[in-house]
């Protein structure tokens, strides 16, 4: 099982476009639809302990490979996630940086853009519909989007309004 | 801290690899991380400097995980996890807002948004085989409006 945890991840990095948070609908494919490793509830509660915890989004990664096979499940997750394309970058870097301002080149970033927003949102839609949010929830993500865009809050304070109001029953 | 503090690279460069980095598949702090370390210390470099990033926040995440299995059966855990998840939720979305505000050409390239959550989201087709099909036909466009520039 690690095995196959550490293979389907690898080969989920290479097509991360925006981050570990674009891939949250490709894990759940994988980890909950297809191998059935976690159910939809733990995948959701994964997902929150990884936004309210500091360091890098990649991290609710090793989450998923702790609950799956524990710590070779985490650390094997984890590397599985990094490593592929940091390898890459490592032996490209030099000679990417030789090809700057080229139009092939200005074209990959230009055309990766628009990918990745569809990703990131796939990702808010799939947390959505994992958590099977009420009316309630439903408004606490609508305030959560509005005051994020016209604020300039850090987000450690959504995250302890959405614990608090979580504690008090109300979604 | 690389540019303020320790003055390693200028605000510029930084920008640049972050720039790189960000549209790179992979974790982009890591992807970073790599860049930065080999730039002053080679193989070694960028060997320490992703692991130094990750080490004290995955430990605080093995922990959390522990807490998890412990408690996460709790009904209050249960709810304030669902809060934070809602909250968490909302964020992404403020995100995809954002980025989306920020693509150039829209009428040209949000199009390729649409269809990547069509794909995605709806009808749940596998992500390596939508994002080749996809990063090949929005590269073909970013190509010819480069060319009309």
């Amino acid at each position: 099982m690690v095995f196959s945890l550490f293979f389907e991840f690898a080969l989920l990095s290479c097509v991360a476009f925006g981050g570990a948070t674009a891939l949250l609908p490709e894990m759940h494919r994988v980890v909950v639809e297809q191998h059935h490793w976690l159910n939809d509830a733990t995948f959701t509660h994964l997902y929150a302990i990884a936004q309210a915890a500091p360091g890098p989004n990649v991290l609710v990664v090793t989450l998923i490979g702790w609950e799956i096979a524990g710590l070779a499940g985490a650390l094997s997750a984890t590397l599985a996630m990094c490593l592929p394309m940091s390898v890459l970058i490592y032996l490209l870097i030099d000679r990417w940086e030789g090809f700057a301002g080229r139009r092939w080149q200005k074209a990959i970033s230009l055309g990766v853009a628009p990918l990745a927003v569809g990703l990131i949102f796939s990702g808010a839609t799939l947390i959505a519909q994992a958590a099977e949010f009420g009316v309630a929830a439903c408004l606490l993500v609508l305030a959560t989007v509005v005051a994020n865009l016209n604020t300039r809050l850090h987000p450690l304070w959504f995250i302890g309004v959405g614990a608090s109001v979580g504690l008090l029953g109300w979604v | 801290m690389l540019v303020e503090e320790k003055r390693w690279m200028s605000a510029e460069e930084f920008n640049a690899q972050l720039g790189l980095c960000q549209f790179l598949p992979g974790p982009n702090v890591i992807n970073l991380a790599v860049v930065v370390g080999k730039r002053y210390c080679g193989l070694p470099g960028a060997i320490i400097s992703p692991l130094g990033l990750l080490a004290a926040p995955l430990l605080i995440v093995l922990i959390l995980g522990m807490l998890y299995d412990r408690f996460g059966n709790l009904p209050l855990a249960q709810s304030m996890l669902r809060g934070i998840a809602a909250v968490g939720c909302g964020l992404l979305f403020a995100m995809a807002w954002r980025m989306g505000m920020a693509l150039k050409e829209k009428p040209f390239f949000l199009p390729f948004t649409v269809l990547t959550v069509a794909g995605i989201a709806w009808l749940r087709w596998p992500m390596p085989a939508v994002m080749l099909v996809g990063l090949a036909l929005s590269w073909g466009v970013a190509y010819w409006r480069l060319g009309k520039r």
